[in-house]
């Protein structure tokens, strides 16, 4: 297991948003925690990268547990709900940016830099402003700047929800690709099944804090473990999303 | 001639505090200009009565002896110490406030925590105290009776009826401007961005001067502005911490009143030209900051 989460407990003002909380992804699987709003997913994530802590229980990266280590030093990339792209700096300095933090040669973020620019098909746009960008761009652009430190692991919430239902399809088609092909284990929160059951290798269920199931896509639709699950996932569709893949 | 064609979603007032943000298109056009000009006058009446004429009658008794007489009143020795005097305090009080607004304001827009609502409000007390309460209060505190009193006088420090006394009150009436037009820009802009800097190891100082500072600068410039004109007009609390030492303690506006309570009117006066003339200029650079915020 690359990410392994044990009996992890959080309350925010004694709301339970995760209740003993345990799964593992394994190493260059795309994972997602799907639940509908308020189920405790991004809460998750977030431990997970370190920007919240959980109350008890451990979070171990590669084997190494990582509750008392800053999100910085945990090898992650994060891609934010709505991006979070620096909007006073260009494309390129957005990309830039962890490069710089960590001191890197001036040649070797140029060249980075560039490396991204074309994996993500922006070259043309790395003077550009976030403001200036499509919804679409700006998350390539997320994507690209989540990656360039290298991490061993990547983090996205909600990566498609600020973006055209038009558009959705394909730039999923194009993050799972990427995924892919960067080769890094990933996990992303969506509240869309759809999304999830197309997407991902490994789709973990949640509902009011607690994992309700984990399993491949297939088997959540065929062999549903809870009521909930049975009741939250759409089974006419099930086929369809399933074969979607 | 063809009539203009209006844009009734653009924004018509900058965004301060108390913009009015859209020009709402008009119910019927017959009884709008009707109304549209009745409003323009008694608005224009009311600024002339209560901003212009008085501002008008300041600069014509300051002039009224001649331009050697208000030359004379102005480079008087106690006008000149009370302007550095109102300068140093006003200085002082920015400075201050400037880097407390950032603090008060990066903590309260970033971070949760029990009591930050009340700690908002706690801010803005200066706003809804009156300035010559807080004055006393400063000298009870600190003054010779004071609680306070006698660790000071051991230790050779004075505050009440001295100059830092006066930077005290002007920093207490002056405190919550900066952090007013901060925080709304700050929590407005969320903590993604900063979180995302923080995730790739950029420090805290790296994350203010790269994300933060950028989007704030010109909110923190606009609440200098607002500040230091406050501060620089600061008559209440001022006047009961001053002692009013001629040449030691005596700001402008205190400078004012003594020379009209001595029946120096148009001493007074010319003296009360320089801090219109400081208004102005404070409200050309407001203007220009509002201009540069679009």
């Amino acid at each position: 297991m690359y990410v392994e989460m044990k009996q992890i407990n959080k309350t925010f003002d004694g709301f339970h948003a995760s209740n003993n909380v345990s799964f593992g992804v394994e190493r260059g699987y795309l994972a997602a925690l799907l639940g509908p709003s308020g189920s405790g997913k991004t809460t998750i994530l977030r431990m997970i990268a370190g920007l919240d802590k959980p109350d008890s229980g451990d979070i171990l990266i590669n084997g190494t547990k990582v509750n008392d280590m800053p999100g910085s030093k945990r090898g992650i990339g994060f891609v934010f709900q709505n991006y979070a792209l620096f909007r006073y700096m260009t494309v390129a300095d957005n990309i830039a940016f962890g490069l710089e933090v960590q001191k890197k040669s001036k040649t070797e973020i140029k060249n980075r830099v560039e490396e991204l620019l074309q994996l993500i098909s922006m070259e043309e746009l790395g003077s550009r402003y976030p403001h200036q960008l499509s919804g679409g761009q700006r998350q390539r652009v997320a994507f690209a700047r989540a990656l360039a430190p290298n991490p061993q692991l990547l983090l996205l919430d909600e990566p498609f929800a600020a973006i055209d239902a038009k558009v959705r399809r394909e730039l999923r088609v194009w993050l799972k690709g990427m995924i892919e092909m960067v080769g890094i284990t990933s996990i992303f929160v969506t509240h869309d099944q759809e999304e999830a059951m197309e997407v991902a290798d490994t789709v973990i269920i949640t509902n009011q804090g607690n994992v309700e199931q984990i399993g491949t896509p297939e088997e959540i639709c065929m062999h549903p473990q809870t009521d909930f699950v049975a009741d939250f996932i759409d089974a006419t569709r099930c086929e369809a999303m399933v074969a979607a893949r | 001639m063809k009539e203009k064609k209006r844009n009734y979603d653009q924004d018509i007032v900058g965004d301060g505090i108390n913009s009015i943000q859209k020009v709402l298109e008009p119910a019927s056009r017959v009884s709008n200009n009707t109304v549209k000009y009745a409003l323009i006058g008694i608005c224009t009446l009311f600024l002339l009565v209560m901003l212009v004429l008085p501002l008008v009658v300041v600069i014509v008794n300051a002039l009224k002896d001649g331009w050697m007489a208000y030359r004379k009143a102005v480079q008087d020795e106690y006008t000149i110490k009370a302007l550095q005097l109102t300068l140093l305090a006003t200085v002082a009080a920015v400075a201050i406030n400037t880097i407390f607004g950032l603090f008060a304001s990066f903590l309260l827009s970033k971070f949760y925590f029990k009591g930050r609502q009340l700690l908002a409000t706690l801010i803005d007390i200066p706003f809804s105290i009156s300035p010559v309460i807080a004055g006393l209060a400063f000298i009870l505190t600190f003054g010779n009776i004071g609680w306070m009193g006698d660790f000071l006088k051991n230790h050779g420090i004075k505050i009440v009826f001295a100059v830092p006394g006066i930077i005290l009150a002007t920093i207490f009436v002056t405190f919550p401007f900066v952090f007013r037009e901060l925080f709304p820009v700050m929590n407005a802009q969320g903590k993604d961005e900063e979180e995302a800097a923080a995730l790739m190891g950029a420090n805290g100082f790296t994350i203010f001067r790269r994300i933060t500072f950028p989007h704030i600068k010109w909110a923190l410039l606009y609440g200098i502005i607002l500040c230091a004109a406050r501060a620089m007009g600061e008559f209440g609390a001022v006047s009961v911490i001053s002692g009013h030492l001629r040449g030691k303690t005596n700001t402008l506006p205190l400078h004012v009143e003594i020379l009209y309570n001595e029946f120096n009117t148009t001493e007074a006066f010319a003296v009360s030209s320089i801090l219109v003339i400081l208004a102005v200029l404070i409200l050309i650079a407001k203007n220009f900051v509002e201009w540069k915020k679009k």
